[in-house]
């Protein structure tokens, strides 16, 4: 944490991953990166007492994303992937901490935050107004007994006081409609009444709430059916095209990096082993690991693929 | 471009799995007691009570000399408790009269832990007609009061010893166990391990002995200290009514001698009424808090807490 | 599918009606499927497909409402002496493989109790040295080798690939004829699962068992039953039901159509080409776009 955020510029590694390959159709990353992670390192400790051994699960990651990106975080279990996800908002569990390293944000008037040095309050603020989340497993998510207006003003109550109730209603039925529910029922709900699916979409409503610039996913479709998760993964890829903000998703599925990513991270250990483009990771993998990954994923379309578009 | 941040340092093994936390019953036991800083206390607590009954007693005389000088004596350094309406020592009864309470409570927390293990595994495993039954009995069992039902049969036979008072204590006791043990082993039966060896045609038997009751190992163990703690105070019930055998040492007694025998109407006797309730306490507590830190292991949501 | 062989495995017009508060749930309806010797059938739905329920059925662990289920011709679920018998024959020949490998193994066992325990119970052995051979081999046969450091290992001790090979390899001790693989491979990691497909793969040619494979996963269905038969669950009944690669390459049912659509592909342009297909988005500049 002694690292300024004006030095991270500097650094060799982020002017080379913003390179990316035009020819893709992708655009090169516009502009200063809205968050800057460096060195992180993610510990746990594997007991209570002082003298139990610690595990580090994040060992040195280092990366930007830059505004309108989104960037896969994949890798298999225990690799990681989760705990980076969670420390970059400081979400660990009690005994996961960060010993060293930085998490940079940029706010929109281009002013710096040291993620890292917030204190609780700022880190309440910051965590929904700035850089949601929507974490695996939907039902946990919800007070079970609370209505979903409920929970959803609370949300915007906590950040924003002076928005006034019909306000407040508007705008959540404005991002209920965004993810295609129905706000006059879903609002009346509790969320056990709902599907998986449904809940799916009204945290990721509710991740939309106070416009942030920065969303993290952790497993967004793990555990639905797969007509469902075709319905969410189209949806993520319509909200990330049509409004303004980044995003990182953590997934073990590789097709859904596939699907959702403009850039892709493979994890190992602990340390980002390879980034880059979505085509270069998918066609042109360079490490063994990344390749190894890859290949283990049998699809349904290699014949598929022959097939011409509609035309 | 794909930029390669680590190539070759990552070997391609998988990273192992962390070290399991689940090992025997005599493991579990073990880890359990020091992590619950109070189940250690109570444990050492308890182990400590069970020592100076067994072993105390050999160094105590066995018969007590009456003293009439010394009728309900107040405590003194020597006599830390005083002495009782016969002016007898009431610490070294005391120490004699603990190994009959802590045994009693043992032998009928042995007798209906097994009852209600043996009963409630097969009712859970076998089900349909069985578990009816056995269901049925139990809930009988249940619906007698059974202090009364206690009292009146200390009335009609006069127990003979201690000992036939544990084997009543643990007929009556096991009811409430073995509810739990049979919700238990029902939660079991539908785990995947269970339903394989069913495929593989093990054998009911082995099923419920080798595959399911040692996964309940701890499970059972907590129950078999609350059983312990439920006999004792039963007993001491019966002793206060005085509906128990009155021979021997043993701290029931005390209680009802020392009630029976007005000590509360005399100063300097305090410890004479207020040693053997002390020590009860002290051994339920003890046993209480040991029976808590197995809860606190079985039960994850209570273990963050 | 008319064989002059009887098949090994034959489930016959198989419904199951479950009780519930809010009425009957026909879980499964009016289910056939035969699978023959060393063959693979996969089947495949959503999750309350009925495809769980229809494999428990063909394990004989349930009792279906109606219909039959024969092995080698003879009707599991009837009544009489002949029946247990056959039932006996039934259930050591047929086999099951859960989707969770941190519940299909007793957490208290080690993997040499776990293996050996069938083998002695059924006397497939006569001394613990002869169980610990044989055990070995099994092991060896599931890739676990050295066997020796395997065999004291608790479940806790291993990877969640090992433990389900462990999970194969006790499904393997009574030497079944057919493995009913339920989920097997849907909670490893990728890089495992292909391992795992090749090994029971293996098995199924070289020990000659069968496999009923239950999934989700179309792309799992295809890669493991490429050589066998797939049938499409949908709310209780067989909605297509035929040879795997024709089915997957030119599915009939509109169902099996939206599930082959929904899958999503680990190609970037291609699930690109998908999706603007879908949302009927058709811009000229990708027609032409190579997949590598």
């Amino acid at each position: 944490m002694v690292d300024r955020a004006d030095e991270v510029s500097s650094d060799p590694t982020s002017t080379d991953a913003t390179t990316t390959d035009t020819t893709a159709g992708s655009v090169s990353p516009p502009g200063e990166p809205v968050l800057s992670v460096r060195d992180l390192v993610v510990e746990y400790r594997t007991g209570l007492g002082a003298n139990d051994p610690v595990h580090q699960a994040v060992k040195g990651v280092s990366f930007d994303l830059y505004p309108g990106e989104s960037i896969a975080l994949i890798g298999e279990s225990g690799c990681g992937k989760t705990t980076l996800g969670l420390g970059l908002l400081r979400l660990l569990p009690k005994l996961g901490s960060i010993p060293s390293g930085t998490v940079t944000y940029r706010n929109r008037d281009g002013s710096l935050v040291d993620v890292l040095g917030l204190n609780q309050q700022q880190l309440r603020r910051f965590r929904w107004s700035e850089c949601a989340m929507v974490f695996q497993g939907a039902m946990n998510s919800f007070n079970p007994v609370l209505r979903i207006w409920d929970q959803m003003l609370d949300t915007i109550r906590a950040h924003d006081k002076s928005m006034s109730k019909s306000e407040a209603h508007d705008r959540c039925a404005e991002v209920l409609r965004d993810v295609d529910l129905d706000p006059d029922r879903v609002l009346k709900s509790y969320a056990h009444e709902l599907s998986g699916g449904m809940r799916q979409r009204v945290l990721i409503a509710m991740s939309m709430l106070l416009r942030p610039q920065m969303l993290i996913l952790d497993e967004p479709t793990t555990a639905l059916d797969i007509l469902t998760q075709r319905a969410i993964v189209d949806l993520i890829h319509e909200l990330h095209e049509r409004m303004d903000f980044a995003m990182i998703f953590v997934s073990h599925d590789l097709a859904v990096a596939a699907e959702l990513a403009t850039r892709v991270a493979t994890m190992y250990d602990g340390k980002i082993v390879e980034m880059g483009d979505v085509r270069d990771i998918f066609y042109r993998p360079q490490h063994k690991y990344t390749q190894s990954l890859i290949n283990a994923v049998p699809t349904v379309a290699e014949d598929l693929r022959e097939v011409p578009s509609h035309g | 471009m794909t930029q390669i941040v680590d190539a070759g340092s990552a070997d391609l093994k998988a990273p192992p799995p962390p070290e399991g936390k689940d090992a025997g019953a005599f493991k579990t036991f073990v880890r359990a007691m020091m992590r619950s800083r109070t189940g250690f206390i109570g444990f050492l607590v308890f182990a400590g009570m069970v020592l100076l009954c067994l072993i105390g007693p050999l160094f105590m005389p066995d018969t007590l000399p009456t003293d009439t000088s010394k009728i309900y004596g107040p405590a003194s350094l020597g006599h830390p408790f005083g002495f009782d309406s016969e002016g007898r020592d009431v610490f070294v009864q005391l120490i004699n009269g603990g190994r009959a309470v802590i045994l009693v409570g043992f032998l009928a927390a042995v007798i209906s832990t097994v009852i209600a293990v043996v009963f409630g595994a097969l009712a859970a495993y076998l089900g349909g007609r069985v578990d009816s039954i056995i269901v049925a009995a139990t809930d009988i069992v249940l619906t007698v009061p059974s202090i009364i039902l206690l009292a009146v049969l200390a009335a009609f036979y006069r127990v003979g010893s201690a000992w036939s008072l544990a084997v009543i204590l643990g007929v009556l006791g096991w009811p409430g166990l073995l509810r739990a043990v049979r919700a238990q082993v029902f939660s079991l039966k539908q785990r995947e391990y269970i339903e394989a060896a069913r495929l593989l045609d093990l054998g009911t038997g082995r099923i419920v002995i080798r595959e399911i009751l040692p996964n309940m190992a701890s499970f059972i163990l907590m129950n078999f200290v609350i059983g312990m703690t439920n006999a004792i105070y039963a007993m001491a019930g019966l002793y206060l009514l005085g509906l128990a055998p009155m021979q021997g040492d043993n701290w029931g007694i005390m209680i009802n001698f020392a009630w029976t025998r007005g000590a509360i109407f005399f100063q300097g006797s305090l410890g004479y009424i207020l040693a053997p309730v002390l020590a009860i306490c002290i051994v339920q507590l003890s046993l209480v808090t040991m029976a808590r830190s197995f809860e606190e292991i079985l039960n994850p949501r209570l273990r963050h807490n | 599918m008319a064989d002059e062989t009887t098949p090994l495995l034959q489930l016959d017009g198989i419904t199951q009606v479950f009780r519930t508060r809010r009425g009957d749930v026909r879980a499964v309806d009016n289910v056939s499927l035969n699978l023959g010797v060393g063959e693979v059938l996969c089947l495949v739905g959503q999750s309350g497909s009925g495809k769980s329920t229809s494999a428990k059925i063909a394990s004989g662990l349930l009792k279906p409402t109606d219909g039959e289920v024969r092995f080698e011709g003879a009707s599991i679920f009837g009544r009489g002496r002949s029946h247990s018998a056959t039932f006996k024959g039934f259930r050591r020949a047929v086999q099951y493989v859960h989707q969770d490998p941190y519940a299909s193994l007793n957490p208290i066992q080690d993997v040499f109790t776990t293996l050996s325990a069938p083998l002695r119970r059924h006397r497939l052995v006569k001394s613990r040295a002869e169980a610990r051979e044989r055990v070995s081999e099994l092991l060896a046969q599931v890739g676990l080798t050295p066997a020796e450091t395997f065999l004291p290992k608790f479940p806790h001790q291993m990877s969640g690939g090992q433990r389900q090979r462990v999970a194969v390899a006790r499904a393997l001790t009574l030497e079944p004829r057919l493995i009913i693989a339920d989920e097997a491979t849907s909670m490893l990691d990728v890089s495992i699962r292909i391992g795992l497909l090749s090994m029971l793969t293996k098995l199924r040619k070289d020990l000659g068992v069968g496999f009923l494979f239950i999934t989700h996963d179309l792309a799992m269905a295809k890669y493991f039953g490429r050589e066998g038969d797939i049938a499409v669950m949908h709310q209780g009944r067989i909605v297509e039901y035929g040879p795997t690669l024709e089915v997957i390459s030119n599915p009939q049912d509109a169902y099996t159509q939206a599930l082959l659509e929904a899958v999503p592909e680990p190609d970037p342009d291609l699930a690109k080409r998908k999706r603007e297909i879908r949302l009927g988005v058709r811009s000229s500049s990708h027609r032409g776009t190579p997949a590598a």
